[in-house]
Parts: structure tokens; C-alpha cells; sequence
């Protein structure tokens, strides 16, 4: 999997990443991490300001880290660019050309400080307006300068936007967020339908929405700050507490990354386990958005189906893994134990159960007059904005992109079965619905066509006790249950990760909610948020 | 069939030799309030606990199980608690208007009450437009919900009666429509006349298809009366967390609480008089024999069987569907049921002009 790199100086950014985007068709932005690569000495001053492609050795100061894929030819590549300026680092918005970009801007400014110039809405994204310095900096220590505040934190309804002059100094231009006489709502953080602490600011005219603003960081536990004090098998631990529904996957991208860094391959019987163990995981993240969608618009008998039915798996898992919800499973050159006696029993009764109740699940509310008149023609997402968003997962597919990971870059167990990328061109909440159900369907003929031969090996491959990784940058994605989520790790030779970044699969989700919901009604906000199926621990780190 | 005005005639004639008329009145009066106050709380606890379990069979679950046997004193242990919370007013409310809300919600809720016949001579309220009068106070209570709305301060309260207000005054067109037509059928507005026309055959079965199809709209608007799902919109919890009660706490929001079942039972029983017979037994013309057998099982038995076989057939309705959207609910009822109850009400016109009822 080894891909282009490019470097490209903060000057010439705009222009090549056009050039990129509009010649090379690269429309998908798959991640952006911010990077702190250490403070410059002069002489790394004068080599950055004079050549453009600066080599990677001398790479220094605050950066940006593009990974950049083309839906057409599925052609990927990497740029990295950096400014060596630490008082007013500041670099060209990419905004313009994915839309995508401007919520992990906001999230590289919130915890590096840079400046994008030209992005529309210059705040931060995760931590109070009123904290001090930028955590992920290597020369800043947050502990210090942000006591705990006793006093809450005002909404603020002004954005800035930065303009870069002729001279290099920047200007800065208010916008205002919401009028005073708009009927803004809060909805969230505790709110039921936000399923978690999310919170958006709605400006209503009576029941129609105007304009949404989103609020993330409620439940930011500064998962990446952490990870670069944590050896590498302790980094482990976190992947499940960021989307709890996809803890088996997460973690699974995380040990792929580090055991591709390291050069360890896993034995086959690995493999297949790791890739059963996602699908049970898939149907497990499912079936609660079935649950819970239908919870949110009413229907609360359907609710409690899915529930009775994701029990079952919930029971499966716990018997092999020991945990039900943080599953604890995967480990950097295998997995934690091996199956248990009756995993492959119970798992061959699980498929048969499965499919009879889903039927279930069509009868009560698939088939509904009013959960279709509700759920068809409203948040209809078309293909170019769910690319131009990274709105990847079974919302990506809904609206036509085939943007499922286990297909354009087969991983584990899933070069060797055969399944459908399930996809629906309407791109509304029916569909993005219909995307899920019938996935369960695919994820049951997955796991049917490895469970009866799993191969004999090695459940762990052996690993020094420290754990170090060669000096270098990694990107690995798994498909997790909704999205690519992507592991962007950097290493500097120690037993401690550089810098470790996850692409979250919430993030874009979440992005989409204001032009979904332009126009519609409250009731429709709750249907498209259910549908986009976010997850707030993933959104927030 | 045993006829109660024997007894209340007694009690009266007693009261008289006690003490004068005024005095007598009076007396009586107080007694039939504490009675309406409680088998009305009598019958909130028993519904919600019927909801409990009903829910919980639709939803695979067992339902209340601990307290007692079956549960079944689980909700009054609710209630108790309910009584001993504290009751707060939020700050920036309209205290008056905040804390007449409740009431005016019980008020509407106990003057429909009180005009239900229970049994044969057991009625409280009846008079020759006892139809109109149930009409008129049960449309108080929207008052009660706007009020609520408006004056709790909250953002999330005031929609939530807004949506309230859009959607009782709308239903209670097709509501009335449907007992408007079978007025037409019955030729009266008294309660007990038209209880009373039904002792050969419910009016159901003797109004033909125009009084099946009252019926049917008489339950979705009733059901949208009482903000029970799919149209319970101005609580809806995933939307609103809790509408236009949710700065209420402790009995406040228990007077919304028990009014919102009470009306249910009350939408059950007005379909139950109107459509079902009222408290009149299940006779089939020419049966004699069996026609015997059923005058022997009380009133007043007919009459809750039959609400309560209403008040099923509603929870069924709110546990499987999901919750409609607001101009949803508007377009249903003024593109959809208002038409289709006035033409049927002019076929029930029809029909009765023609003789072709039975």
C-alpha cells in the first residue's frame, strides 16, 4: 500500500492542490492532520523558505498532512506542506475545493494554532473559546495555563474569517453566525435525538430550520494528545472508546497500521477471526441504528426488536472477548484469546435468527406508510457533495459512491469472499436506511462463508515485550461500521507514537446536517440525523 | 337490567328526610364530585398500568413484575412518589398562568368525564345537549396545553404547544363530524336517548357503512386528541424531550400525566356510547335466549369492557407506529378526513332520510 508523497510549500499549496483536484480528479479528501514536526532552527528556516519541495528529513514546524484519493481512477497520494512560523502560522484554506475540509480545519487550528486563510468560519472546534494555547503543539503544556474554569462558557455568535494581504500579515474579517432576532433552539448536547452530547444551535422559522451550527467537544477526552505518552500497545485500549459500535474495527485499523509499520504479517487464522469478529460488530452497530432510528421517530416497539436481537450478538462476543461494548480484542500481531468452544455453534444459529427477524423489522417499519412518507425525498444527499464531504459509509453509498474500504483496499480476510457493495443512487434518509439493513444481510453472508473453515495458526504472532516502530508515516483504513476510519500515525524511532491521528468517520457525518436540514423541519433533523448515524465519542476523540 | 336510579332515588328520598331540599342537593352534589374524583384516579392508576403491560407484550418484554403480583402495585407506589416531589417553578416563568395550567387541563378532563353513562341510571350529566356540552369542554384542555406552553419560558414548551394547538383544534373537526353523524343517525343529543336507541343493535351495526366509517375517523382523530402516537408530536421526546410539560415537575406534571390517560379512557368511552352501545348488552334480534343471558351481566360492565376494548385497540395504534411529521398531520386531517366526514355525513343523511338503516 505504498502511495505518493508530495511536499509542497505553504505558498504554492492552493494552486497544486487545485491543480491536483481539477487534473488528477483527486475529489475525495480522505483526512487531514494537523502535524507539529518541532520548532525550527534558523538554518531549517532558510532551506524551507527558499526550496519549494523540501525533503521529508527537514521537515519542521507546523504542518498539515492531505491524504487525497480519486474516486475515478482510485489513484492515491499524499501531501504534506509546513510553515516554519510559530506566532502566526498560518496557510491556505482548502475549503474551496472539498467542502470537507472545513470541520478537521477548524479541529488542526483548535489544537495547532494555524490559521487557514480563507476558511469561512475560523473557530475552535473541540475546546472552549476561551482556552489557552494549543494542546497538540510538542512545546505546549495545557495543564498549566487552562485550570479547571468554574464559570460556563458563553455562545458566541461570531466567526472570523482570515485574509492573507500582499505584505504576509493577516486581516481579519467578523461574520455574524446567527442575527438577534432569529429563533435559535439548542439542540443537545442533552438532547435524545443527538445520541450523545452533541449539540446544535438551530435558528427555526416556526417548525422549518434555517440554518444549523454545530458544537462539537462535549466529549473530548483528548484522545490524541494522550496517545503520544502512551506506548504503543496502551494506545490500543482507547480505538474502542471512540466509536463504541465499531470498537472491534477501530482497533483493527489501529493494529494494522503498527504491524504494517513494523513489517509483521499475521497468520491467516488472525485474519479470518479479525474479519468475522468485524462483521459481528457491523450487524451489532446496525441493528442499533435500526433500534435507535426507529426510537427517534416514535416507533418504539421496533426499538426494543433490535435490541432483543443485538443481545445475541452482544452474548457471542462477550463469551470469546470477555467485553460486550469495549471489546478489548485485537492486539498489535493478533488477537487477545482464541475463540471460544462454542463461537462457532452459536454464531452458525445467529445467521438463520438473523435473517428471519430482519423480515421482521421490514414488516413493522420498513412497510409503514408513515415511516416511508417521512423518511423518502427528505435529507437527499447527492454523490458529488457526499464525495466532495469524505460522507463516507453506508451514507456515501446511499447516494451512489462506492466508497466501501474492504473493496478498494481489501484488508484482512476480505480479498477471499464474496460479497455486494450494497448501494442506492436516491441518496435520502429511505435509502440511507435501506443501505444499512440490506448490509447486515451482506455482513451474515461474509461471516457464513468463513465460519466453517477457519484456518489452523498462530493467534498471536510473537512481539518484543517494547515495542518500537522505524522512523516514518502510515495511513491505514478499515471500513468501520459507518465509514472509513482511518489511522494516520507518525514515528520518530520510540516506543511512543509522534503523532497519531484518527480519521474520524462522525466528523463528515456531521458536517452535512446544516445543508441537509436548510428548509427542513425539526421532525426531518431527527430522521437525518438517525439516518447519517454518528457517533459523538468518534466525532470528538 | 338493573336500573341505578332506583338506588339514587333512594339515597334522595333518604337525604330528604334528613334535611331540607337545598341541603339534600348539596350534600349530593359533594358526593358525586368525590366520586368522579375517585374513579377518575382509580381508573388513571389502572390504565397505566393496562398501558404498562399491553406495551410490554407488543414489545417481547414482561413489564412491571417486582411490586406486588404482576406489578400491579407499581404504579400506585408512582403515584406516591409522584405526590411527595417537589414542586419547582423555573425562573422567568408567568407563575399564574404556569401553575393554572394543570387545572385547566383536569377541569376539561373531569366536565367530559362527568357526562359519561356508566349504567343504566348512573349518569352525573344529562340533558338534551349533552353531545354539544362533551363537545365544548373537552375542548377546554387545549387551552390548558397552550397555556402551559406559553408561560413556562421555554423554547422547546412553546413549540411543543404551538404543534398542540394546530393539531387539537384541527382534529376536533373530524371528531365532531363523526359524533355529528351519528347524532343525525340517533335523532338525539341526549347521552342516554341515544344509549337508549341502541337496544336492539349498536349503532355501529344498524348505521351501515357511514356509521363504520365515523367510527374509524372518530378513533384517528380521538387518538390525535389525546397527543397519543403516531400523532404525539407535542411531547415528542425525541424532538421536543418533552413538549409543552417539560418544565413541569412533581403533581404539575402529574395533573398532565393523568389527564393524558384519563382522556384517553374518555375518547374510549365516548366511542363506546356512541358507536358500541353504551352500557347496552350485546342483543341479536330474534335471539331471545341469548338476549336473556346478556341482560344479565350488569351495566356497567358492558360499559368499561367495551371502553377498555377502545382504549386497546388505541394502544395498539400508538405502539406500532412511528410519529408523523407536523404538516403530515395537518394535510391528513384537512385534505383527507374533514372531506371525507362531511361527505359522510351527508350519506348518513342520506340514509336516514331513506330509511335505509336497520
Amino acid at each position: 500500500m505504498m502511495q505518493e508523497t508530495l511536499y509542497i510549500a505553504p505558498a504554492e499549496l492552493h494552486n497544486k492542490m487545485k491543480q491536483l483536484k481539477e487534473v488528477e480528479h483527486m475529489d475525495y479528501l480522505r483526512s487531514l492532520t494537523g502535524m507539529d514536526w518541532g520548532v525550527a532552527t534558523p538554518a531549517d528556516e532558510e532551506s524551507s523558505s527558499t526550496t519549494s519541495d523540501c525533503a521529508p528529513s527537514t521537515l519542521v514546524g507546523l504542518g498539515v498532512v492531505y491524504h487525497l484519493e480519486s474516486t475515478t481512477t482510485g489513484k492515491r497520494i499524499c501531501v504534506k506542506t509546513s510553515t516554519t512560523d510559530r506566532e502566526h502560522p498560518h496557510l491556505p484554506t482548502v475549503t474551496d475545493l472539498w467542502i470537507g475540509a472545513e470541520l478537521p480545519e477548524r479541529e488542526v487550528y483548535d489544537f495547532f494554532g494555524i490559521i487557514f486563510t480563507g476558511h469561512p468560519d475560523m473557530r475552535r472546534l473541540f475546546l472552549r473559546e476561551d482556552w489557552v494555547g494549543f494542546p497538540l503543539r510538542k512545546d505546549n503544556n495545557p495543564e498549566e495555563e487552562n485550570p479547571l474554569r468554574m464559570n460556563n462558557e458563553e455562545t458566541i455568535d461570531t466567526t472570523y474569517i482570515y485574509k492573507e494581504k500582499e505584505d504576509g500579515s493577516l486581516v481579519r474579517k467578523e461574520r455574524k453566525l446567527f442575527e438577534s432576532d432569529e429563533y435559535v433552539i439548542n439542540i443537545g448536547p442533552q438532547h435524545p435525538a443527538t445520541h450523545g452530547v452533541l449539540r446544535f444551535r438551530a435558528s427555526l422559522v416556526g417548525e422549518v430550520i434555517n440554518k444549523i451550527d454545530v458544537h462539537c467537544g462535549y466529549i473530548h477526552r483528548g484522545i490524541e494528545k494522550m496517545n503520544e505518552s502512551l506506548t504503543y500497545p496502551q494506545t490500543l485500549a482507547l480505538t474502542d472508546r471512540l466509536d463504541y459500535l465499531s470498537a472491534m474495527q477501530s482497533r483493527h485499523a489501529l493494529c494494522m497500521c503498527i504491524e504494517q509499520a513494523m513489517g509483521v504479517e499475521v497468520s491467516d487464522r488472525v485474519k479470518v477471526i479479525r474479519t468475522i469478529m468485524d462483521e459481528l460488530q457491523r450487524i451489532d452497530s446496525h441493528i442499533l441504528f435500526f433500534s435507535c432510528l426507529c426510537q427517534d421517530m416514535g416507533a418504539t416497539t421496533a426499538f426494543l426488536y433490535g435490541f432483543r436481537d443485538r443481545e445475541k450478538i452482544l452474548d457471542i462476543l462477550e463469551e470469546t472477548c470477555g467485553g460486550r461494548l469495549i471489546i478489548n480484542y485485537n492486539t498489535i500481531g493478533g488477537v487477545q484469546a482464541d475463540l471460544h468452544p462454542n463461537f462457532v455453534k452459536r454464531v452458525k444459529e445467529l445467521i438463520p435468527y438473523l435473517r428471519k427477524n430482519i423480515q421482521e423489522y421490514h414488516a413493522i417499519f420498513t412497510g409503514n406508510i408513515i415511516a416511508q412518507s417521512r423518511l423518502k425525498g427528505t435529507g437527499v444527499l447527492s454523490r458529488h457533495d457526499a464525495i466532495a464531504y469524505g460522507a463516507t459509509g453506508g451514507t456515501g453509498r446511499a447516494s451512489g459512491w462506492a466508497c466501501d474500504v474492504r473493496k478498494r483496499i481489501p484488508y484482512a480476510a476480505y480479498d477471499r469472499v464474496d460479497f455486494k457493495e450494497v448501494i442506492y443512487t436516491e441518496g435520502d434518509c429511505f435509502a440511507r436506511y435501506m443501505v444499512r439493513l440490506d448490509e447486515i444481510e451482506q455482513s451474515l453472508c461474509i461471516i457464513e462463508q468463513l465460519i466453517d473453515n477457519i484456518p489452523e495458526g498462530n493467534i498471536q504472532e510473537k512481539m518484543k515485550p517494547i515495542i518500537r516502530l522505524p522512523e516514518g508515516s502510515w495511513y491505514t483504513a478499515v471500513e468501520s461500521s459507518r465509514g472509513e476510519f482511518g489511522v494516520y500515525l507518525e514515528s520518530r524511532g520510540d516506543k511512543t507514537p509522534y503523532r497519531l491521528h484518527y480519521r474520524s468517520t462522525g466528523l463528515p457525518l456531521v458536517a452535512v446536517v446544516d445543508s441537509l436540514t436548510r428548509g427542513a423541519k425539526i421532525a426531518d433533523l431527527i430522521a437525518i440525523g438517525g439516518t447519517l448515524d454518528y457517533i459523538v465519542p468518534d466525532i470528538d476523540r | 337490567m338493573f336500573d341505578f336510579s332506583i338506588v339514587t332515588n333512594w339515597i334522595h328520598q333518604w337525604l330528604l328526610s334528613l334535611m331540607p331540599q337545598g341541603w339534600a342537593i348539596f350534600t349530593e352534589c359533594v358526593a358525586v364530585g368525590i366520586g368522579i374524583i375517585l374513579l377518575y384516579a382509580l381508573l388513571a392508576i389502572i390504565l397505566i398500568y393496562m398501558e404498562r403491560k399491553v406495551c410490554a407484550a407488543f414489545q417481547c418484554r414482561l413489564g412491571p413484575n417486582r411490586v406486588g403480583p404482576w406489578g400491579c402495585i407499581q404504579v400506585i407506589c408512582d403515584v406516591l412518589k409522584m405526590l411527595t416531589k417537589e414542586i419547582f417553578t423555573p425562573k422567568g416563568v408567568d407563575k399564574k398562568l404556569y401553575n393554572l395550567a394543570p387545572y385547566m387541563i383536569l377541569l376539561a378532563s373531569f366536565l367530559t368525564f362527568a357526562c359519561l353513562p356508566i349504567s343504566k341510571g348512573l349518569e352525573v350529566l344529562d340533558f338534551n345537549v349533552g353531545v354539544f356540552f362533551l363537545l365544548a369542554a373537552s375542548s377546554i384542555g387545549v387551552v390548558g396545553i397552550l397555556l402551559a406552553g406559553w408561560s413556562s419560558n421555554n423554547k422547546f414548551s412553546i413549540i411543543g404547544a404551538m404543534r398542540s394547538g394546530a393539531q387539537i383544534i384541527s382534529y376536533e373537526l373530524s371528531a365532531g363530524m363523526a359524533i355529528l353523524t351519528m347524532v343525525v343517525l340517533s335523532g338525539t343529543m341526549q347521552i342516554s336517548e341515544i344509549v337508549g336507541m341502541q337496544t336492539n343493535g349498536w349503532l355501529i351495526f344498524t348505521g351501515h357503512i357511514p356509521a363504520f366509517v365515523a367510527f374509524i375517523i372518530y378513533l384517528i382523530a380521538g387518538n390525535a386528541e389525546c397527543n397519543r402516537g403516531p400523532f404525539d408530536l407535542p411531547e415528542a421526546e425525541s424532538e421536543l424531550t418533552a413538549g409543552y410539560h417539560t418544565e413541569y415537575s412533581g403533581m404539575g406534571f402529574g395533573f398532565f400525566y393523568l389527564a393524558e390517560y384519563l382522556n384517553l379512557f374518555i375518547v374510549a368511552a365516548i366511542a363506546a356510547t356512541v358507536f358500541l352501545g353504551g352500557w347496552m348488552p350485546l342483543h341479536i334480534p330474534g335471539l331471545d335466549g341469548f338476549n336473556t343471558i346478556m341482560d344479565y351481566i350488569p351495566g356497567f360492565i358492558w360499559y368499561f369492557g367495551k371502553a377498555f376494548f377502545v382504549v386497546f385497540l388505541l394502544m395498539w395504534m400508538r405502539w406500532s407506529f412511528p410519529r408523523l411529521r407536523i404538516d403530515q398531520i395537518l394535510s391528513l386531517e384537512w385534505k383527507y378526513l374533514v372531506p371525507i366526514s362531511m361527505i359522510n355525513l351527508l350519506v348518513m343523511a342520506l340514509v336516514v332520510t331513506f330509511g335505509w338503516h336497520f
